[in-house]
């Protein structure tokens, strides 16, 4: 198999890497670009822990191939927060014991930001139909939706400000 | 392998006509599982989304034409297309996660031709025609005609499918589309059940259409279920028609998502669901 | 302040310990920082990859892996071969990780190789040639135990399994007191139910992943994730045959582990694979594989009798318990036996477990491992008694429950406990009175727990900064370093931002056994806590030599050395920060240290209340309200309390519900993936009301208690309490999936 060249922009930065024709964007991500704060729970769209956005869409990097993204515009966990300045998401995550193990915190932080972008004041049974596809084994999900709706008020009362 | 993203659909007929085991790639999100598991080996991964029309939800003489690789998330997002046909919408709603959805498509969902597909269903239920292309130019069958079985779609070598085309909405009319899964989410249809109905002036049921899903090796249009509610106001003893009429059409297999025994009596119980749903819309759409 | 005696708990206003602060490697899993078992590449790295047996149970009549050797990119192929008899204590776990004459599971593994990369060593899979000769299989545990059942081994069993059961019955275990016979003759009514549960997975989201470097020199390191990188290097090194010295293991951060990882499968491959490449190699497991060919937990079949007077005082209890505990002896039956009924004070009561070997993944520990399945029978026995007699379920466990000096249905005599305590809590609960609808019912359970201790080692390293780092030796699965961090501080003084703790390797701190048995926030804890009065001593001796005055005339307090009283004479007070200042000229740096075989780690007790309706057309559930009442002892960080409270009662219910492994007739596992093995998702639950009830453990100096695993003792019982009371069906077969109990339901009404 001869390699395909990609061209992409990852969190911001125009990048470059050389992927197999079957190799998944995760894969790519992971290991030829050393962001390994996407994760693989089941390579099989099931878990949600390999959440990224292309284009601004939510997708399961395990189910895009590294080819696809030729053009495309990546935004992964590891461009969540600017700088030293934690998103608002990820403070909440933090103040409300809202992750455990942590394996899945990164899909589950990609996949909430996707959903306060569109929509600023979800409820709680929106938010947790919208991360049913992000599997938490360790907290029952609970602090998990609790973080979320209150970083959206956060960002909400921020924006009001702003 | 090889990784092609043509710009024509001339280019990916070219290509899948040329290779033996090429396989079209929209949204991937079973091409991709298949893929892993060795389940497919392709010798070519055709990437029809750099297609023009492809990505696009048209206006089609007062109906759609969703175009092949439009995901499921663009179609839940569109007005139009809920205001329409809320029961296909709410199908395309019910793929995996909203991160499959992001990548899902309908056409997919059809061609991959699993019996348990969430929107083929909602599909046929709503009359939709399947625009196909090939090397000896394009044809169009309706929705019901597209799988044969389990897997198995009427695509010749070289086929591959443009768009799908819903008609022009009548007024009183309502869809809807209800599954069976034993969590909320991120489950495969145990039983599914597609209902789009139009109404007259006088509130009776005048045409409908029921498909079923994952109950028979292919989701069915089920004339006799339909036949049950024309002439109708949808009232309880047409209900029960209904549902005995579909518990009659399943053919389903034991297996580790349902029985048959669970399955079929699933079966009537959502379709008479999806039909008041149906009935509603109709005339909560008028309002 | 008094130092702890051994049985005095500290009364003490804690201004750490009890507080939420942001643990310390929170901001690197926000961020994607973390470094998990996969996230490790090493130069020059080959990647492994394992062949497994498609087959239940076959013999392995040879391996012919030359043409995947004559792939290029490919580095090694290890099989059964390539290593030696470990003996007794490793030779199962061994087994089981590659398997020696005999596949005995669908997933076995039975080859590997490594390779340049993943997409070589997947081909050189596919070019390995294994002749297996497929045998009779059995999967179901009550199938296993009849005479005639496809052995798996022909001497597996011990003395303590009478004659005329199959060569799958390895063990058997009783416990009890009284006479079951005279109390249950005494009863007004008797309850005899038969019931199964399927075996659940951990579930943990990140899959097994390790990388191995085996030196030319003997020495080798292993980096993966883990429950106990000590447990690792001892298993690793018994089995590559090298002193525990020359392996240093270091415990990734862990995606979840749930027991599941407390037992080592790819990490002795891996290292055996790069013994022979000469490489470093790594190996993930694909989910699929975690499935197959890890540790679920057992499947049960389990008889519970119970007796009651109309009063409902319960006059005797017996069950019998048979669990499957995959292919070789070790199922948690024993566990299941001792807990049965340990949640009441009984005056007859007999248990027994048989420990029997089918042709399935050789079990792992799963939270409380034995004892779901057995609370499950007996709590749903006791709500049945309950409605049969009219008594309400609370006051009813209130009249019966164990409580402090009741002699345990295991044996020992109860400490100071709090299952009352957590009963009487749940009573005046707005949960207990809130109005149910049409469908809907309202179920309640107890859970009990053990707990444990072990062997435990802290290293505490004061800076010359006045910071302190703690070093301990259990991986954090959920917090666990916020905890040592407070109870370091708290001991010392000093505030919580000032103390970092970190996870040693296996090289750079003693003995820490695996984090397991709730017993990190206890053993560690009461560790930490030590090794900082050891400090503390060394400080206080530092600045009696500043002040030229005994040791014994300094006292600790607010984080200061101070003169113990106006005989010691006039000094100003030294703050931790000021002692490690000079640390250099008082006799150089100051660290404090404790090791210990942990004892005293108090038991555990929770009572569930649960909601539920039930769709009467599809047999659907859908839990409405859910509320954990556990005794913590002391919450040390109550947020992470909630944590486990939650999650262990939301991995309850997916049991109860719609977790199940399902075998095909061929012996092979049908649903190897998240898709068909459902575990909750967000939208399947209701928040979880956690509610820490505070009863303190004698053994520890602030009073902790584990509470990890007690959490997914009752909700099985629990759900199935309230699916009963929602739709009149009594349920005794988990998971009490849709179809399962649509057709219960359709059988009731004719």
């Amino acid at each position: 198999m001869s390699q395909i060249h990609v061209s992409t922009t990852v969190n911001g930065d125009a990048v470059e890497f050389l992927c197999e024709p079957d190799e998944t964007l995760l894969d790519a991500l992971r290991d030829r670009l050393g962001l390994t704060g996407t994760k693989e729970g089941c390579g099989t769209g099931d878990c949600g822990a390999c959440s990224v956005t292309v284009d601004g869409r939510l997708v399961c990097s395990c189910l895009v191939l590294g080819a696809e993204a030729n053009g495309a515009s990546v935004d992964t966990i590891e461009g969540l927060g600017q700088g030293d300045a934690l998103h608002p998401l990820q403070r909440k995550f933090l103040e409300h014991a809202a992750l455990q193990c942590g394996v899945c915190t990164p899909g589950f932080l990609v996949a909430a930001k996707s959903l306060l972008d569109r929509n600023p004041d979800p409820t709680e049974t929106e938010v947790r139909y919208w991360l049913a596809g992000n599997l938490c084994r360790c907290t029952g999900y609970d602090k998990i939706v609790r973080a979320v709706i209150d970083a959206a008020a956060d960002m909400r009362s921020q924006a009001a400000q702003s | 392998m090889q990784y092609a993203a043509p710009q024509t659909v001339e280019a990916a007929i070219d290509l899948l006509t040329s290779h033996e085991g090429a396989h079209v790639l929209a949204g991937g999100t079973d091409l991709l599982v298949q893929l892993r598991s060795d389940r497919v080996a392709p010798e070519v991964i055709v990437d029809i989304k750099r297609i023009d029309g492809m990505k696009s939800i048209r206006d089609d003489s007062g109906g759609f034409r969703i175009g092949a690789a439009v995901s499921a998330a663009e179609i839940t997002e569109h007005a139009g297309l809920g205001a329409a046909w809320p029961g296909l919408v709410e199908a395309a709603g019910l793929i995996g996660s909203t991160q499959v959805q992001g990548r899902a498509t309908i056409v997919g969902n059809l061609c991959n031709a699993s019996p348990a597909a969430d929107t083929t269903p909602a599909l046929i239920a709503a009359g939709a025609r399947i625009v196909i292309s090939g090397p000896t130019g394009t044809r169009e069958i309706p929705a019901e005609e597209m799988t044969t079985g389990p897997g198995r779609t009427t695509l010749a070598k070289g086929e591959l499918v443009e768009a799908v085309r819903l008609p022009t909405r009548a007024a009183r009319s309502g869809d809807a589309y209800l599954r069976f899964i034993p969590r909320t989410e991120m489950d495969i249809a145990v039983v599914g059940a597609g209902v789009s109905l139009s109404f007259d002036d006088a509130g009776m049921c005048q045409a409908a259409r029921v498909a079923l899903g994952a109950v028979a090796p292919k989701a069915v249009l089920v004339a006799d279920a339909a036949a049950a509610l024309i002439g109708t106001a949808i009232d309880d003893a047409a209900l029960e028609q209904l549902a005995q009429a579909c518990a009659a059409a399943c053919n389903p297999i034991d297996d580790k998502r349902g029985t048959i025994e669970f399955r079929t009596q699933v079966a009537g119980v959502l379709a008479k669901r999806a039909a008041v749903a149906a009935k509603e819309r109709a005339f909560a759409a008028q309002k | 302040m008094a130092l702890d005696d051994k049985h005095g708990v500290q009364t003490r206003d804690f201004k750490i310990v009890g507080t939420r602060p942001v643990r310390p490697d929170g901001l690197e899993k926000v961020t994607g920082k973390a470094r998990f078992g996969a996230d490790m590449a090493l130069p020059g790295m080959l990647i492994g990859m394992i062949l497994r047996s498609p087959h239940a149970h076959a013999h392995i009549r040879s391996i012919d892996a030359s043409k995947a050797l004559a792939l290029p990119g490919v580095k090694a192929v290890v099989t059964a071969t390539d290593f030696q008899d470990p003996g007794d204590g490793l030779r199962d776990i061994l087994e089981n990780c590659m398997a020696g004459e005999k596949a005995l599971y669908d997933g076995h593994a039975v080859a590997a190789v490594a390779a340049i990369n993943r997409s070589v060593a997947k081909r050189a899979l596919a070019l390995i040639d294994v002749d297996y000769e497929a045998l009779p299989h059995v999967t179901d545990v009550d199938a296993a135990m009849r005479p005639g059942a496809p052995a798996l081994h022909e001497d597996a069993a011990d003395e303590s399994v009478p004659d005329g059961w199959s060569k799958n019955v390895v063990r058997r275990y009783e416990f009890g007191h009284g006479d079951v016979d005279a109390g249950f003759a005494a009863a007004d009514e008797v309850v005899e139910r038969s019931f199964r549960t399927e075996a659940a997975h951990q579930g943990y989201i990140e899959p097994h992943a390790c990388v191995a470097s085996f030196g030319g020199d003997g020495q080798a390191d292993l980096w993966c994730c883990t429950q106990g990188q000590y447990m690792v290097r001892a298993t690793c090194a018994g089995i590559m045959g090298i002193e525990v010295a020359q392996l240093r293991v270091t415990a990734s951060e862990i995606g979840g582990g749930f027991g599941g990882k407390t037992t080592v499968f790819i990490e002795p491959v891996a290292l055996a694979l790069s013994r022979k490449a000469g490489k470093p190699v790594k190996i993930v497991m694909s989910r699929e594989e975690v499935f197959r060919a890890t540790g679920p937990t057992s499947s049960s079949s389990i008889d519970v009798k119970v007796g009651m007077t109309k009063d409902g005082r319960i006059t005797a209890g017996s069950a019998e318990l048979r669990y499957q505990g995959g292919a070789w002896p070790g199922s948690p039956v024993e566990f299941g036996a001792m807990s049965s009924f340990a949640a009441y004070d009984l005056e007859n009561v007999k248990t027994v477990g048989w420990d029997v070997v089918t042709n399935r993944p050789k079990q792992a520990a799963y939270r409380a491992p034995g004892a779901p399945m057995a609370a499950f029978a007996v709590e749903s026995c006791v709500d049945e008694l309950c409605k049969t007699l009219g008594l309400d379920p609370l006051d009813v466990r209130l009249k019966n429950a164990s409580r402090d000096g009741s002699k345990a249905s295991y044996g020992p005599t109860f400490d100071k406990i709090g299952l009352t305590a957590t009963l009487a809590t749940a009573k005046t609960h707005p949960h207990l009175s809130a109005p149910l609808g049409p469908n809907q019912g309202r179920g309640v359970a107890c859970g009990f727990w053990f707990n444990f201790g072990g062997d435990t080692c802290v290293s505490m390293n004061i800076g010359s900064d006045g910071t302190v780092s703690v070093i301990e030796g259990n991986p954090d699965i959920g917090g666990s370093r916020a905890a040592m961090s407070q109870m370091a501080a708290e001991e010392l003084g000093i505030p919580f931002e000032k103390v970092r703790t970190v996870i040693a390797d296996t090289s750079s701190l003693g003995y820490n056994e695996v984090t397991d048995g709730s017993r990190v926030t206890f053993a560690v804890g009461l560790a930490t806590i030590k090794a900082a009065r050891d400090a503390i001593e060394k400080m206080c001796a530092r600045a009696a030599a500043l002040w030229g005055i005994p040791a014994e005339a300094v006292v600790w307090e607010d984080g200061c050395a101070k003169p113990a009283g106006p005989n010691a004479g006039e000094h100003e007070p030294m703050t931790l920060a000021e002692i490690a200042a000079v640390a250099s000229e008082t006799g150089g740096p100051i660290a404090g240290h404790y090791e210990v075989n942990a004892d005293g780690a108090g038991v555990s007790f929770a009572t569930h209340v649960c909601d539920v309706e039930v769709d009467p057309e599809t047999g659907a559930t859908k839990v409405l309200r859910y509320t954990v009442f556990q005794d913590a002892g002391k919450a040390v960080h109550p947020a992470y309390v909630e944590g486990q409270f939650q999650g262990g009662a939301v991995q309850g219910i997916g049991w109860a519900l719609n977790e199940e492994y399902i075998y095909g007739e061929d012996g092979r596992l049908q649903n190897p993936g998240f898709l068909d093995y459902r575990i909750p998702v967000a939208s399947d639950l209701p928040m979880i009301d956690a509610v820490i009830v505070e009863v303190p453990n004698p053994g520890h100096p602030y009073g902790v208690r584990g509470v990890g695993e007690t959490s997914i003792v009752p909700p099985l019982a629990a759900v199935a309490n309230a699916v009963s009371a929602a739709c009149g069906v009594r349920m005794t077969e988990l998971p009490m999936s849709p179809p399962k109990l649509l057709k219960a339901m359709s059988q009731k009404t004719a």
